[in-house]
């Protein structure tokens, strides 16, 4: 028999269509098809200013929007040449870091809530509105604050900052330890996902799926270890792996993973001064503060010729990998030379994940193909853009 | 080990291989293939040991329309066992643009090498499954190409909204492409 799942089924995170052929419960081939959610993002990127691409690509995956944003930002200075203050180096950690923690508790969330938890759903997003309290907080917008800019932050940190970071740090772990209550011992939930979309370390390299699949495989990939950027070299975390390979791996990882990133969160929440440099200082890029705007006449220049024509970025190309809440991530940005983007290009963990996803549900049952897709945690903005 | 020694390297396991090394920005080596050795060459960065580019991190076309060679396809690969990152480009005509697919050896190239077609129109031989992967499959035109319309003018339906015209628009955005020092 086949079966079409999608592209409107409330548990294909979005709208992916898979077409399923069954003997009885098992699935004897998937195929997926995508492309319900494509918005030629990155052909309007093209017709752009580089500044006013950031909340384009805050916008293609959408539960990770600041890793975007960092990830976007740091090749295009990559390809200005310019090193950003250390000041803002680890604020852009740690917005990195709850962007993290952030996306991790939707996955849980909406994965728990798959298998039969609906519980943790509420629990997850419970917490997960804190974080969104602390970007509204950041910049006024809770989903795509579009807070970091290229040579780096919009504005300094508000008033309050590290206390609400701080209280969010401090009430997190014992919630963390809640979900866990509700799932790493629970008979059902270990029932359902133990042994089901296993996927091999040789296969999940081949797929490209680095990132939390592969280190539930036993990859032990992470761009934060292996190829550091923003100074990850120097925090204190570990990268955690599980050997299975399969649905219950995949969540042990990611739950370890949380844990890692406060730790990380609270490293980097000590080096912040409270004030400071926020960006690079270079008129070139960086628009001057609002008070000197109303107040010198160059300034006011300054910011109108930022405004207006933006600012130009040198001819060449630059790939930055940075590790996103789904795995690596990064923007290949090709520059002409001028205030618009040649061609900018979104590396789609998700899409890669999708492509895999075939792998994982073939023989298995049509139940667990709802695990699959939770656990691989695609996210289908990204995979279309 | 640095471009020139790896394209030295690289020589060496497979003759006949002409490899250019250009410099580059970020953390990739980054080396130009000629089309035709792409085979050869991506089946030895994947498999002698002292190279090991396992992982495809990233396989995707760049238009430099009108210059010729007009596509620039870019394979961004990773050796996690030596921790190095290599950006291998090929450069392709303008007409009839194809090359030999690489889903073979690193099978994440499948869908990324749909795409690429898709968005591009750029063919992939010997692929196993040749489809668009996000446009319909009756769409016309492959939409990142540079001389693909950004605003396709329809005709409207019941009113008549302002409509900048195709020449308009591109003509609004040259003037915009300022080169400022």
């Amino acid at each position: 028999m086949t079966v079409n799942m999608g592209p409107q089924h409330p548990s294909t995170h979005g709208v992916l269509r898979l077409v399923l052929e069954l003997d009885g419960e098992t699935v004897l081939s998937a195929s997926p098809t995508i492309g319900y959610l494509h918005t030629g993002i990155e052909k309007t990127a093209e017709q752009k200013k580089w500044s006013q691409v950031i909340p384009l690509v805050e916008r293609m995956d959408y539960l990770s929007a600041q890793s975007n944003n960092l990830a976007f930002c740091l090749s295009v200075e990559t390809l200005l040449g310019i090193d950003v203050p250390e000041r803002v180096r680890w604020i852009r950690v740690l917005i990195a870091e709850l962007q993290r923690i952030n996306s991790h508790l939707v996955w849980l969330g909406t994965h728990g809530m798959e298998v039969g938890a609906v519980s943790v759903m509420l629990y997850c997003f419970r917490e997960r509105e804190l974080l969104l309290n602390i970007n509204e907080l950041l910049a006024g917008f809770r989903l795509f604050p579009s807070y970091i800019r290229v040579g780096g932050l919009r504005e300094d940190l508000p008033r309050g900052f590290h206390d609400a970071v701080r209280a969010f740090l401090d009430r997190f772990p014992s919630k963390l330890d809640e979900y866990e209550d509700l799932l790493t011992k629970n008979e059902i939930y270990l029932k359902r996902t133990q042994g089901v979309g296993r996927i091999s370390a040789e296969d999940a390299v081949a797929y490209s799926l680095v990132g939390p699949i592969a280190r539930a495989a036993g990859v032990p990939y992470d761009v934060r270890r292996v190829f550091p950027y923003l100074g990850y070299e120097t925090f204190e975390f570990d990268v955690p792996t599980q050997l299975a390979g399969d649905v219950y791996a995949r969540y042990l990882v990611r739950v370890a993973e949380i844990r890692q990133s406060v730790r990380i969160c609270r490293q980097a929440l000590e080096r912040i001064a409270a004030t400071g440099p926020y960006a690079v200082n270079d008129p070139r890029i960086t628009p001057p503060p609002k008070d000197r705007v109303y107040s010198e006449m160059e300034a006011l220049i300054q910011h109108f010729l930022l405004y207006s024509q933006g600012f130009s970025v040198p001819a060449g190309e630059a790939y930055v990998p940075i590790e996103g809440p789904r795995g690596e991530q990064g923007f290949m940005v090709v520059s002409d030379g001028t205030n618009r983007p040649w061609r900018v290009k979104s590396r789609p963990p998700s899409l890669l994940a999708c492509q895999a996803l075939e792998r994982m549900i073939v023989g298995g049952l049509i139940a667990d193909v709802i695990a699959v897709i939770g656990s691989i945690d695609v996210v289908m903005g990204d995979v279309d853009r | 080990m640095d471009a020139t020694a790896l394209a030295a390297r690289l020589e060496e396991v497979a003759p006949g291989l002409q490899l250019e090394v250009v410099p580059s920005v970020d953390r990739h080596l980054t080396l130009v293939a000629r089309p035709d050795e792409m085979p050869v060459l991506a089946r030895a960065l994947r498999e002698v040991p002292d190279l090991a580019f396992t992982l495809l991190a990233e396989l995707t076309a760049v238009d430099f329309w009108p210059r010729e060679p007009r596509y620039e396809v870019v394979y961004l690969l990773v050796s996690l066992e030596h921790r190095r990152r290599l950006r291998v480009k090929v450069r392709l005509p303008g007409a009839e643009a194809h090359l030999a697919t690489v889903s073979g050896i690193w099978p994440a190239a499948n869908w990324l090498e749909r795409e690429v077609w898709d968005l591009f129109g750029i063919a992939f031989d010997g692929h196993p499954d040749p489809r668009r992967l996000i446009m319909p499959e009756d769409w016309n035109g492959h939409p990142l190409r540079k001389d693909y319309p950004v605003q396709i003018v329809m005709k409207p339906k019941t009113f008549e909204p302002m409509q900048v015209t195709e020449e308009e628009f591109r003509a609004s955005v040259a003037r915009d492409r300022l080169v400022r020092s």
